[in-house]
């Protein structure tokens, strides 16, 4: 099913409507009032649109020096080149070192991997910790927001979810919901063998990788298991340690409404000499799956993103029908930009279509990816490998071939401006345009009033 | 071929550059390194302990001030008994010999385990920008003290706030040189709006951060 089947059924799901209503409101506005916290806002973000191209630009010498730097703080680094060698490579490490049970913190790149499922299928328990993903994965569900995965989810389907599957008492207000989570998890992250997590930045400078949380699981999982496996895509290198805090100036500002997350973990190495906490094993996964893809090419600026989600939060689109409709780990402009070139255009033909080209992504980007262009190349590439469907192809074909025979396309404008005049109703609008549907199904269209422009145009001053 | 060369040389391809870096591209790298130069950063005003308590505040975090060290075990027993928190906590190793029993508290110097439910510790530094701890792993400063316990107690000088996370990276750079092996931040209790965007104090951390300000 495509984004176009899907999306219809979203817009009708009164439940989805009513939870995403929300979204506007809070992250948009609380974007909007941490921006205006910086003086020099504008600034910063040219500034940290230039962090990132100065990392791609230079990514495969970032890499190795990032490789280097990890390495020499007892930090093993691995390269895949596709989602299976992640899971492949995960699950050698797990069995290396006899693991029985893994706790996450959000990553969606493991997402992208299907990694959970890969796990189990090894025999390996896998706890998500993160609050929104803990869900989901009781619900099954994929998520639906890369910062707020479970957006699409109101509060009394946790409750239900949560009484079925704790089997505790229904708890109803967020508060008690939330502490009813940490309890579960709790036992888990004192009894896990392995942490996954993802790095929202890899330091190069220091070899470190960094994650932003709020809730704390980020931590748990970097600190008490023996075994840290950090799993990342390959353009997420930053140079430095005064880098990184350039691009952290904006990332909670955009991606959450704060002005920064809770708790920003840097994790350099090993346990160290004397440590009495920490992993005794940190292995990094650099993962490419289709990120090479948009190197070098005019589609690169996509690789800036740090994965905030201000792009689909300010998206008209995903606000009318939420993450699921786009199909793919990555929803909103974002994730119409990486789904196709990841996975294929072919394999995501709508996408590259589901959006309005209104701008407001590339005008909330914090590092200035000109989102509605790069959709707007994808449509192009479309055209050119005969994606289109064939009344879209056909159409276009008919109105060439009008447009350069000008009296055939006054002919046929003469005649359209006198049919449509005639379809009106009394107040002159047409209520229901034969093959317009989707037009006329939910407003009304004004009809013209007989004759084109250029009639009236040669008869002035007669 | 492995995964890692097909990796970068996939991204030299498509960049059209020659199949090996060359020493100019190294020297480039290593310059920015080296130079790590600070780009443009917000305006702080130039009273950092306001600004830092102004921001604390905000994110939740409470504040006490303490003239000196030897006054903490009384603002501590203060705090857990205004809180009506039981008068018992672990510490970081630097706290281990403050007179706590003169104030009617059982602290022991030990990393929290999971059923500790106030951990004390100090702090490396403080960000005035966004009243943010900067936090060190280490043998004397265990990470989980301030993580699996439910309150969070955090003792902090005020000279060592400084304006922002630049300043926070040149003080390690000065006094440590490398990273330990976590730094982490500590911006207020842990959090979750992930239900209804509801923001939620106490997720799998600390449902309470107290301040304890010393001159």
């Amino acid at each position: 099913m495509h984004f176009k089947a899907r999306a219809g059924a979203k817009l009708a799901d009164v439940r989805l409507q009513g939870a995403l209503k929300k979204l506007q409101g809070n992250f948009v506005k609380g974007r909007a009032d941490r921006v205006a916290e910086l003086d020099n806002f504008s600034d910063i973000r040219d500034a940290a649109a230039a962090i990132r191209d100065r990392a791609l630009a230079n990514l495969d010498v970032y890499l190795e020096t990032f490789e280097r730097n990890a390495t020499a703080r007892g930090a093993v680094v691995h390269w895949a080149e596709t989602h299976d060698e992640v899971n492949r490579i995960v699950r050698e490490i797990a069995a290396q070192h006899s693991v029985r049970k893994v706790i996450k913190s959000k990553s969606m790149v493991t997402e992208e991997c299907g990694l959970n499922d890969a796990l189990i299928a090894a025999g390996i328990e896998v706890v998500e910790t993160d609050l929104g993903e803990y869900i989901l994965q009781l619900a099954q569900e994929p998520p639906s927001h890369i910062v707020a995965p479970v957006v699409h989810k109101t509060r009394d389907e946790v409750s239900d979810l949560f009484a079925e599957k704790h089997q505790l008492s229904r708890k109803t207000d967020i508060p008690a919901l939330c502490r009813e989570a940490r309890e579960q998890l709790r036992p888990h992250f004192l009894s896990a063998d392995m942490g996954v997590s993802g790095a929202n930045f890899v330091i190069a400078e220091t070899g470190s990788t960094l994650i932003v949380t709020n809730e704390g699981n980020g931590r748990m999982v970097t600190t008490l298991p023996r075994v840290h496996v950090a799993i990342t895509g390959i353009e997420k290198v930053v140079p430095t340690l005064e880098d990184v805090t350039t691009l952290l100036r904006l990332l909670p500002r955009h991606g959450t409404g704060q002005s920064i997350t809770n708790y920003i973990s840097l994790t350099t190495g090993v346990r160290g000499a004397g440590d009495l906490d920490g992993p005794e094993h940190f292995h990094v996964i650099l993962v490419d799956a289709g990120r090479t893809k948009l190197i070098g090419g005019d589609m690169q600026e996509m690789l800036r993103c740090i994965r905030c989600g201000a792009c689909m939060n300010h998206c008209p689109v995903y606000q009318s029908v939420g993450g699921h409709a786009y199909g793919w780990v990555y929803p909103g402009p974002m994730g119409s930009v990486l789904t196709p070139t990841y996975i294929g255009l072919e394999n995501a033909r709508d996408l590259p279509n589901a959006a309005t080209l209104c701008n407001q992504c590339g005008v909330a980007c914090p590092v200035k990816i000109p989102l509605p262009e790069l959709l707007r190349k994808l449509r192009e590439r479309q055209f050119e490998q005969g994606l289109k469907p064939w009344y879209e192809v056909a159409g276009l074909k008919a109105w060439g071939w009008l447009a350069q025979h000008p009296a055939w396309y006054s002919l046929m404008m003469r005649l359209q401006a006198r049919a449509l005049k005639l379809m009106a109703n009394e107040q002159g609008m047409i209520r229901n345009l034969p093959f317009g549907g989707g037009w006329t199904d939910r407003r009304d269209l004004p009809a013209p009033e007989g004759r084109t422009f250029r009639e009236m145009y040669g008869q002035r001053g007669k | 071929m492995s995964a890692r060369a097909n990796i970068l040389a996939r991204i030299r391809t498509r960049q059209g550059k020659a199949v090996t870096a060359r020493a100019a591209e190294r020297d480039t790298v290593a310059q920015h390194i080296a130079a790590h130069p600070q780009s443009p950063r917000p305006q702080v005003a130039a009273d950092v302990v306001a600004r830092f308590c102004d921001r604390a505040l905000s994110l939740a975090t409470t504040l006490d001030e303490v003239a000196a060290v030897a006054d903490i075990p009384a603002a501590v027993a203060r705090y857990l008994r205004d809180q009506g928190l039981a008068p018992a906590a672990v510490c970081w190793p630097e706290f281990a010999d403050l007179d706590w029993r003169a104030q009617g508290l059982q602290v022991a110097a030990h990393p929290a385990r999971s059923d500790d439910l106030v951990g004390i510790t100090g702090a490396f530094c403080a960000i005035a920008e966004t009243g943010t701890l900067m936090m060190l792993s280490g043998p004397q400063t265990p990470p989980a003290t301030s993580l699996l316990p439910e309150t969070h107690i955090a003792v902090l000088s005020r000279r060592r706030i400084v304006a922002g996370m630049e300043d926070g990276w040149g003080l390690l750079r000065a006094e440590h040189g490398a990273l330990p092996r976590s730094v982490y931040f500590i911006s207020g209790p842990s959090r979750t709006a992930d239900i209804e965007q509801t923001v939620t104090l106490g997720a799998h951390g600390p449902y309470r951060v107290h301040l304890l300000l010393l001159p």
